[in-house]
């Protein structure tokens, strides 16, 4: 890496202004149109950014921005691509804040040094390994902070897919949706097993109209939740097998004798009420006499 | 030594293990256990477990023989207040404990317990004529 750099530097601190002016208007006219404040405020980071990247250079000017000395403008670059990540800039626009800088850099080393046409290749060099390195942390940046957004809409939706609900005393209901995985199981068995204990009941439903496919190893984590619920006291039933998954389970060979299972969640309430000593009996009105008649 | 009491309730024993349980402890409260139901001519065993966190093969083991020796003296064994932590580790260990009664908590157990001795009453008059 040469260190005889300083014309970078020098270059830097003459031109700062017009470059950050150029470095400005490059940004506007490519890429998608802004508004006045999103404007404005690429702006400001602009003006910020060529300000921490000239003290850097002061410090450090080695090239390496790993040190200790390019903490600031690293930091700021992770903070900036984070945020854009989050107000949904794409990963294009986010990259080409850095990568629009090369122009106008270029252009001021260039009427700068125009006669050593050798200093303009070297510097150029320079500049370009320089900011190459900063596009990718921005990027890289960029892309852990997107990551970070799945992984906390991954959790949420794991929270919010297995609600328990209670249907009648002694009588809870789990409507599963969506394929069950193992880490689901045990979310769900966990929900299961506290509503089992917060409720006392003695019986829980668990409904799998929702679930697209049942293979061994959902089928599996089923009797788990069964079992597990079993030790706890509580009878569990499953319902809403529909035709396509009892053939699917019967073919693949999964010994479901074990639980109560019904077609629908309607039959295995009226399972779950009866085997309770509960008994549904229709009143006898003036409608619905009216409607035998 | 240190013992696990067992407590006389009507025609029902109650059981609460509330310590660590080792070896020696298991071995007296099978001891125990089953001279009490002899001596009482009792009728049901209620095993309570809330109080522990840490359920492993071993105390599963012993209480599924605990079970069997009640039942080979005519009584129902029914543990009740396992914590759900306890159920799920147990679950994935492959121990569901398949030939013991369980319930939540030691009312439903008694509730559990009169059901089956009715139940098991039946039988014995059915297994007469």
């Amino acid at each position: 890496m040469p260190t005889a750099n300083s014309k970078l530097l020098q270059v830097f601190e003459k031109r700062e202004d017009q470059i950050t002016e150029q470095w400005v208007e490059q940004q506007q006219t490519t890429g998608r149109k802004l508004t006045a404040a999103e404007r404005d405020q690429a702006n400001r980071q602009s003006r910020e950014f060529v300000r921490s990247l000239k003290s850097a250079l002061q410090r450090n000017s080695s090239g390496d921005i790993s040190g200790p000395d390019w903490a600031n403008v690293r930091d700021f670059l992770v903070d900036l691509s984070s945020r854009r990540a989050k107000d949904g800039y794409s990963p294009r626009e986010t990259a080409s804040f850095v990568f629009s800088l090369k122009q106008p850099l270029f252009s001021a080393l260039k009427s700068d040094l125009g006669a050593d046409t050798k200093a303009v290749a070297d510097e150029i060099w320079f500049a370009t390994l320089l900011i190459d390195e900063l596009g990718l942390l921005t990027t890289e940046a960029f892309q852990k902070s997107r990551e970070e957004v799945i992984t906390r809409q991954q959790k949420e939706l794991l929270e919010l897919s297995t609600p328990v609900v209670r249907l009648w005393e002694n009588i809870l209901a789990l409507p599963l949706i969506g394929t069950l995985d193992s880490a689901r199981t045990q979310v769900v068995m966990q929900n299961l097993l506290e509503a089992i204990v917060q409720t006392r009941s003695d019986y829980a439903i668990i409904d799998i109209t929702g679930v697209p496919v049942v293979d061994t190893l959902v089928a599996q984590h089923l009797l788990k939740t069964v079992a597990a619920a079993r030790l706890m006291g509580a009878d569990c039933l499953i319902s809403g097998i529909r035709p396509q998954i009892a053939q699917t389970i019967i073919h693949l060979g999964v010994d479901l004798s074990e639980v109560t299972t019904k077609a629908t969640l309607a039959d295995a309430f009226d399972v779950a009420l009866r085997r309770s000593g509960h008994k549904i009996v229709r009143q006898e009105t003036a409608s619905t006499n009216a409607a035998a008649r | 030594m240190e013992r696990i009491p067992i407590l006389k309730m009507g025609e029902f024993l109650l059981v609460t293990i509330q310590v660590d349980m080792h070896d020696r402890l298991a071995l007296t409260l099978q001891d125990d256990l089953t001279s009490q139901i002899v001596k009482f001519g009792a009728h049901g065993v209620l095993i309570d477990i809330s109080a522990l966190e840490i359920v492993d093969s071993f105390i599963g083991r012993m209480l599924a023989s605990i079970a069997s020796m009640a039942h080979l003296l005519d009584a129902e064994t029914v543990v009740v207040g396992m914590q759900p932590a306890v159920a799920i580790t147990l679950v994935e260990l492959g121990l569901p404990m398949r030939g013991i009664r369980t319930a939540l908590d030691v009312e439903k157990g008694m509730q559990a317990l009169r059901g089956a001795i009715l139940a098991g009453q039946d039988d014995d008059a059915s297994g007469i004529r």
